[in-house]
């Protein structure tokens, strides 16, 4: 083990190199790049036995990462935002080819307008893809992730591809002491790639990836699919256990923060969620007993697993860093969808949105969360959906469209 | 560069390696074409399909394949073939598979991946070096669909898109020289109706390493309307009238294989399609007709008729 001041992109690559990727096919986009360069030096100085290629697109990229996954090889690759959603229909079509990989995405809004800055709707646009998703808050879980995200993925109970997730900026291009296991206690966590008959060779023919005709058929392998995702929570929480008996980190499915004993329970995902273990500790010390639960296991959804930390509290505050347009936030909805009917649920279940294309939530936000949720909880009566915006925002808002607005009617006002 | 394998139509392989009862069309001229490359490139290939009309040939349970297959999209079916490749190369470099384990990756797609949708991933394999064949099947138009109007398809042909009026405005894209101005290692054309010059030229692919293209002209009796009967004699027709040039592309200079010295009016290829009926029907368009005339003479008055290379 060496211990490493590294960026969250820097932990990515490194997770690739400790879990022995043979493949990694490659495109630019802010903020990833910095991975793909840290590999392509690795393999140009002949540190690391992989291979990169460069591909003309994250559409192909992606395509390329499946197809060599299916001809046996382990592969690695990443992207953020606009190219996750360029290579959208490759997630979905290499998901079902059962040939697992590993993909991370260094989370970024999306356009429009178009922003560099993070938050998560490009990783929700990948909800229902059939990619498992590990959500990172440091860059210790990032190379942890992705170590763990190939014994999951490649579990013969699971044969699926994962995509860690970690946020642009605020992970990717911070610098935090990271705990690198030595390549012996990784390749002792993560034996060498085992096809299990997914491959292309001379002698052996297979058809993969064929066409079906009829519902029924077409049906039975989207519900094995399916099947296999759910089947990855148990391997995930054995998986989970085991990297901790090695390595003496846990990484459960479920991060809870104080929030045991806790009466309303804020709800994060991502690097912004440690934003709110600092209002958790702020407001317990004000009396308020605030817990934090943030998901690191996405999907397979954790359903059991919040219900049972959820029922008995008060309140619960879900911070969405994405929004579903003429909905609201995703994880809300999840939330809601988990503990309907569950016995003892939470009086109230609010719903905030904040954090999108990078924007802040200030500790101030986080206590007027805190009591907006247990005031709903107390009256019975919860608010609609937040959309969090402060008067100073507003205010510098309003001096841009101002400037705009001078701009456009310039001719005018000569 | 060896020997020609295949000198005279008896040379050509007599037992065959395609599965019949596939859920192509009677008179596929698609299918055609590939029955015969397969033969010539046997069954260790792994077929990296883009989606079309063939991707009905791999149907679950069935496949009329005896090697491999994989499926991929409609935009990157190159890209699949650069991971698959890219895959057996690491395979084979550190010793966890054998050289007698290796398979060629062949691109199967139809002339609106090829042309439209695909090129930029086609463009990155070329860039790329990418080993592999990409064999497409020209039908001219999006044929698994119902024949709309592609890149691909000719000028003045109706499709289910030009359905009335002129048919389409556009002119077929000339996707063999952007395959060869980007210096292949191979790039030729060919039609299952000259099954010589294709097995010739398949078995040059084969032997050479590298991008390496085979267009073939599809003849498709539902997409251009016409007796499933009538495969064979449209795609001669389409040689003979040089409409179809037959060619290679190899060591930096273009071929014709075939020099149709005195070429066929192109009429005769035009009216035995329905898709060009209204050429001839109910009055004759002797504009475009000439047109099209002119366009092939223009074309092969640039053909050395003695060597057959072009300026």
């Amino acid at each position: 083990m060496t211990r490493a001041l590294i960026t969250g992109n820097a932990a990515a690559a490194w997770g690739g190199r400790l879990a022995r990727m043979d493949y990694v096919p490659a495109f630019p986009i802010t903020p990833q790049t910095e991975i793909i360069e840290t590999i392509a030096k690795w393999t140009e100085r002949g540190d690391i036995a992989t291979r990169m290629v460069m591909y003309e697109s994250e559409h192909s990229m992606i395509t390329g990462a499946g197809a060599a996954a299916a001809t046996g090889v382990r592969v690695f690759t990443a992207t953020s935002s606009q190219g996750l959603l360029y290579g959208m229909e490759m997630l979905y079509t290499v998901a079902g080819w059962r040939a697992p990989f590993v993909l991370v995405n260094v989370s970024r809004g999306l356009a429009s307008p178009i922003t560099l800055e993070p938050d998560h709707n490009d990783i929700m646009a990948a909800r229902d893809s059939g990619f498992l998703q590990i959500h990172c808050a440091t860059c210790q879980e990032v190379v942890d992730s992705v170590l763990m995200a190939y014994r999951l993925g490649e579990d013969h109970r699971v044969r699926l591809p994962v995509i860690v997730n970690l946020d642009g900026f605020y992970l990717s291009f911070t610098r935090e002491a990271v705990d690198l296991p030595s390549a012996d206690a990784a390749a002792e966590f993560l034996p060498a790639f085992d096809p299990q008959g997914t491959e292309f060779r001379a002698g052996k023919p297979v058809s993969q990836a064929v066409a079906v005709l009829g519902g029924g058929t077409y049906s039975y392998f989207r519900y094995e699919q399916h099947l296999a995702a759910q089947a990855a929570l148990p391997v995930y929480d054995e998986v989970a256990a085991e990297f901790n008996d090695r390595f003496g980190r846990l990484h459960p499915a479920i991060e809870s923060y104080r929030a045991e004993d806790a009466e309303m329970v804020f709800v994060m995902m991502g690097s912004f969620a440690t934003k709110a273990k600092d209002a958790v500790d702020r407001l317990r010390e004000a009396g308020i007993a605030a817990g934090l639960l943030r998901p690191r296991l996405f999907r397979p959804f954790p359903r059991d697993a919040f219900r049972s930390a959820l029922v008995g509290k008060k309140g619960v505050a879900v911070i969405d860093q994405n929004l579903s347009m003429g909905m609201g936030g995703v994880l809300h909805s999840e939330l809601a969808s988990a503990l309907y009917g569950a016995p003892d649920a939470p009086r109230a279940l609010t719903s905030f949105v904040g954090g999108l294309g990078g924007r802040d939530i200030a500790p101030a936000e986080f206590y007027e969360m805190a009591h907006a949720t247990l005031r709903a909880a107390e009256t019975g009566e919860t608010p609609p959906p937040r959309l969090m915006y402060t008067h100073s925002e507003l205010r510098e808002m309003r001096k841009l469209q101002a400037a705009a607005h001078v701009e456009r009617h310039e001719q005018d006002i000569a | 560069m060896t020997d020609v394998h295949f000198q005279r139509m008896k040379d050509l392989p007599s037992t065959h390696l395609l599965g019949a009862g596939t859920a192509m069309c009677a008179g596929c001229g698609g299918l055609e074409m590939i029955k015969e490359v397969y033969d010539v490139l046997g069954e260790n290939t792994v077929f990296v399909n883009a989606a079309g009309c063939m991707t009905l040939l791999s149907v679950y349970p069935f496949t009329p394949f005896r090697g491999s297959w994989l499926y991929t999209a409609m935009a990157s079916s190159p890209a699949g073939a650069q991971g698959v490749r890219d895959a057996l190369d690491i395979l084979k470099a550190n010793g966890r598979m054998t050289e007698e384990e290796d398979l060629e990756v062949v691109v199967l797609s139809g002339d609106g991946s090829a042309s439209g949708m695909g090129l930029s991933a086609t463009s990155g394999a070329i860039d790329r070096g990418l080993d592999f064949i990409y064999l497409c099947y020209d039908n001219e138009g999006y044929g698994n669909t119902g024949q709309q109007t592609s890149p691909e398809s000719p000028h003045g042909a109706r499709t289910a898109t030009d359905a009335v009026g002129p048919g389409n405005i556009g002119y077929k894209k000339d996707l063999f020289s952007i395959w060869v101005a980007n210096k292949p290692a191979y790039a030729a054309t060919v039609v299952g109706a000259e099954p010589l010059d294709l097995a010739r030229k398949i078995e040059k692919a084969h032997e050479l390493e590298g991008p390496r293209l085979i267009l073939s002209l599809a003849p498709c009796p539902t997409g251009w309307g016409y007796d499933p009967a009538h495969t064979v004699e449209i795609g001669r027709l389409a040689v003979k009238t040089g409409v179809w040039p037959l060619k290679e592309y190899v060591d930096g200079k273009v071929v014709h294989t075939r020099h149709p010295g005195k070429r066929t009016p192109v009429e005769a290829y035009l009216e035995t399609q329905d898709r060009f009926r209204h050429l001839f029907e109910p009055v004759r368009n002797d504009k475009v007709i000439a047109e099209i005339q002119a366009r092939v003479d223009a074309y092969w008055a640039e053909v050395d008729v003695d060597d057959g290379t072009k300026a």
